[in-house]
């Protein structure tokens, strides 16, 4: 059974899409607007901790006003790298600034089945089952709660997910879908069960929680009560902008990712105000709305340049990144889903983000597709080879080889031939056949990648949970229901 | 010179100037003008043509907005002038739009309301957060005939079932229809819950509206 999760790491690709000057203004924007708009807090426990602090907090409005000063030693707490435990240690992951890991996107309500074809309400066999996929996908390192488990209460829902993801797959669990401080509270007992105990989940956190902001310029309180605990359990949290263009956030870039950030960047103060030191993450998912309907689009030329511009920002803040990239628009996997899909994971990924969300979604992540699921981990791999780069030196100028093949040879039946020939890129799903073969089959990739689904659920078996340790998350889950 | 008061009106609403279109609703009382005409040959001259322009994709969602928003600041100052003089704007509908409680999610829900608003529904925005309790009340104390609720999370999506409920319960389900929207909506969801229609965008559900209260 292969282990190995591919990460991206050690890039020879650069890019600069924000200068430090940039980065530095965006940053003066941001503090002016945590100091003088103020950002929402509806939390009692924020609002305390902020007090506490020394801000300027309306608790009628709920609203928290913030001097620079206190912002910028807040974050100077946070801790720069650590690690995404999983529940088999090979299979830890290092946020450590060299290194861009691939979740599988989240929170989708349908699904489109993979046997029927047919779209249909999520459950939680769903989870499980897109988890063990993504447990044998060499390309997906880490899970978020792929699609909501519709058929379970809702106020353990997010429990029977995380609990679902550990009985189908050794790999790190990152939630969203837990958003208030009872359900959080029991997650991090759950995560310590597994983990072997609270102070050995500080060191190995198998969990990490991911809230999102109420863009423009506010929190939920649910949000940042469960952010808080998680925090305080030592477990990586962040918050995640979703800020977008003419509805949530300006018209402007700029301007929506000094709106995005001063979210991010005052709720980040507020884990390091309350638990100095504890692991944070940066995360964004920022794009346009729809300029004729106000939708959220999934993709576009502005996606992409946040996707790179975003982990200027975490950079500038040494924290990690978990960006959004992949989650197109489109309704079935297509033209629009390749060039959405492609340039944001490129942009995200020659910046090195730390971690991208995620693959498997259309429409915008509401409809999970196990073929685009399998497509998706081909455009990391194709990112993956890109960022590599072209190495130059002795060996690979062929210099030798080149003089014994000579004008006019071939160099199939040369030994450097061999010795380099699986260096170069073999897809899974691309068409290259003969045109006369493609016309008579009539197929292509999507069906290839829904096959490859289909083949890999039929054969790969996690390594199962202890039969023990399943009873007793399913015994901290069910004394919620009660 | 009411012609050409009446063009300024429509010219405000063109613009999204809501200050001006107050401002000029003002003069008309001022001038003594009927506010019903003021709205129906000033300002619904201005809305439709905005409405023309982004049905043919020349105008863009923001300045159907801000042109929804200036009629809305328009009416509000003409509404007090109506009721003095007794007389009533035809609305399509009384609207009570609503985020379910457990959601502070509110911008696709506002957005609704703008267009609502725009297109002769008078509207009723309970904000964020409101429980099912709040809104039965509110449908009750306005005599509804439509009701909009948002949720974006699939865990507070559950509540607009409750309020189906609720106003089944009570006998009110004939007379007041539902539309639910959110991004986990879905038409699975939607037959399940029995609601009466969803959009997935605020433009769509202005049509769905017009469908269920007969006005289409």
């Amino acid at each position: 059974m292969t282990r190995a999760i591919t990460s991206i790491s050690q890039p020879k690709l650069r890019l600069e899409v924000l200068t430090p000057e940039e980065v530095q203004k965006i940053h003066a924007a941001t503090l002016r607007i945590i100091e003088t708009v103020g950002v929402r807090f509806p939390s009692v426990r924020a609002l305390e901790v902020w007090a506490a602090h020394g801000a300027e907090v309306d608790r009628d409005r709920q609203v928290v006003r913030a001097r620079p000063e206190l912002i910028e030693a807040a974050l100077k707490t946070c801790p720069p790298a650590y690690p995404l435990a999983a529940r088999d240690p090979s299979q830890d992951l290092a946020l450590d600034g060299n290194h861009v890991y691939l979740g599988t996107d989240g929170c989708g309500v349908e699904v489109i089945d993979l046997h029927s074809g047919k779209r249909r309400s999520t459950v939680l066999q769903d989870v499980g089952e897109i988890a063990r996929l993504a447990d044998a996908t060499p390309e997906v390192a880490f899970h978020w709660v792929p699609v909501s488990a519709q058929d379970q209460p809702p106020e353990t829902r997010g429990l029977h997910e995380i609990q679902a993801i550990w009985e189908n797959s050794t790999k790190h669990v990152q939630t969203e879908s837990i958003y208030n401080a009872r359900e959080a509270q029991a997650a991090i007992e759950m995560a310590a069960l597994i983990a072997g105990g609270r102070e050995a989940l500080r060191k190995r956190p198998v969990l990490s929680l991911m809230q999102c902001t109420a863009s423009p310029l506010g929190h939920d309180g649910g949000s940042l009560d469960a952010a808080l605990l998680a925090a305080e359990a030592g477990l990586p949290t962040g918050f995640m902008t979703m800020a977008a263009n003419l509805t949530t956030g300006p018209a402007t870039m700029a301007g929506n990712l000094a709106v995005g950030n001063a979210e991010v960047v005052a709720g980040t103060a507020l884990l390091q105000l309350a638990s100095p030191g504890a692991p944070v993450f940066y995360a964004a998912a920022q794009t346009a709305s729809d300029l004729r309907t106000g939708a959220y689009t999934g993709g576009g030329p502005e996606d992409f340049l946040y996707g790179a511009a975003t982990n200027a920002l975490a950079d500038f803040y040494a924290i990690p990144l978990s960006m959004g990239s992949f989650a197109t628009g489109a309704k079935e996997p297509n033209w629009q889903a390749g060039i959405e899909n492609s340039l944001s994971t490129f942009m995200a990924s020659v910046v090195m983000s730390d971690m991208l969300l995620g693959c498997g979604f259309l429409h915008g992540s509401r409809i999970w597709s196990y073929a685009e699921m399998m497509l998706d981990c081909e455009i990391f791999a194709i990112v993956h080879k890109m960022m590599q780069g072209i190495l130059v030196n002795d060996e690979t100028l062929a210099l030798e080889a080149i003089a014994a093949v000579g004008p006019g040879g071939n160099f199939l039946t040369h030994k450097h031939t061999r010795q380099h020939m699986r260096d170069v890129f073999l897809p899974q799903f691309m068409d290259r056949r003969p045109y006369n073969e493609w016309e008579a089959r009539g197929d292509d990739a999507r069906d290839w990648a829904l096959e490859k689904a289909r083949a890999t659920l039929a054969r790969h078996q996690p390594d199962p949970l202890d039969p023990r340790l399943s009873a007793e998350l399913a015994r901290i889950t069910a004394s919620l229901e009660a | 010179m009411s012609a050409e008061l009446f063009q300024k009106m429509a010219q405000s609403i063109i613009e999204g100037d809501a200050d001006l279109a107050a401002d000029l609703a003002r003069q008309s009382i001022e001038a003594g003008l009927d506010p019903l005409e003021a709205i129906n040959q000033g300002f619904v001259v201005g809305v439709n043509t905005v409405g023309e322009s982004f049905s043919c994709g020349d105008a863009f969602l923001p300045e159907l907005v801000m042109a929804g928003e200036a009629m809305k600041a328009a009416v509000a100052v003409l509404e007090p002038e109506m009721k003095r003089l007794g007389a009533e704007r035809q609305v399509f509908g009384r609207v009570v739009l609503a985020t379910v409680q457990g959601d502070i999610h509110e911008i696709g829900k506002s957005l609704v309301g703008t267009m609502l608003s725009a297109s002769g529904f008078e509207v009723h925005d309970l904000g964020v957060d409101v429980p099912t309790a709040r809104i039965i009340e509110k449908v009750k104390e306005v005599d509804a005939n439509l009701v909009g609720l948002s949720a974006l999370l699939t865990t507070t999506m559950v509540r607009q079932k409750e309020v189906i409920d609720e106003l089944d319960k009570l006998g009110l389900r004939a007379r007041v229809k539902v539309m639910v929207g959110g991004a986990p909506v879905t038409r699975d969801w939607v037959q399940k819950i029995e609601a009466d229609g969803y959009s997935e965008d605020a433009i769509g559900a202005v049509a769905v509206a017009r469908q269920l209260v007969g006005a289409a």
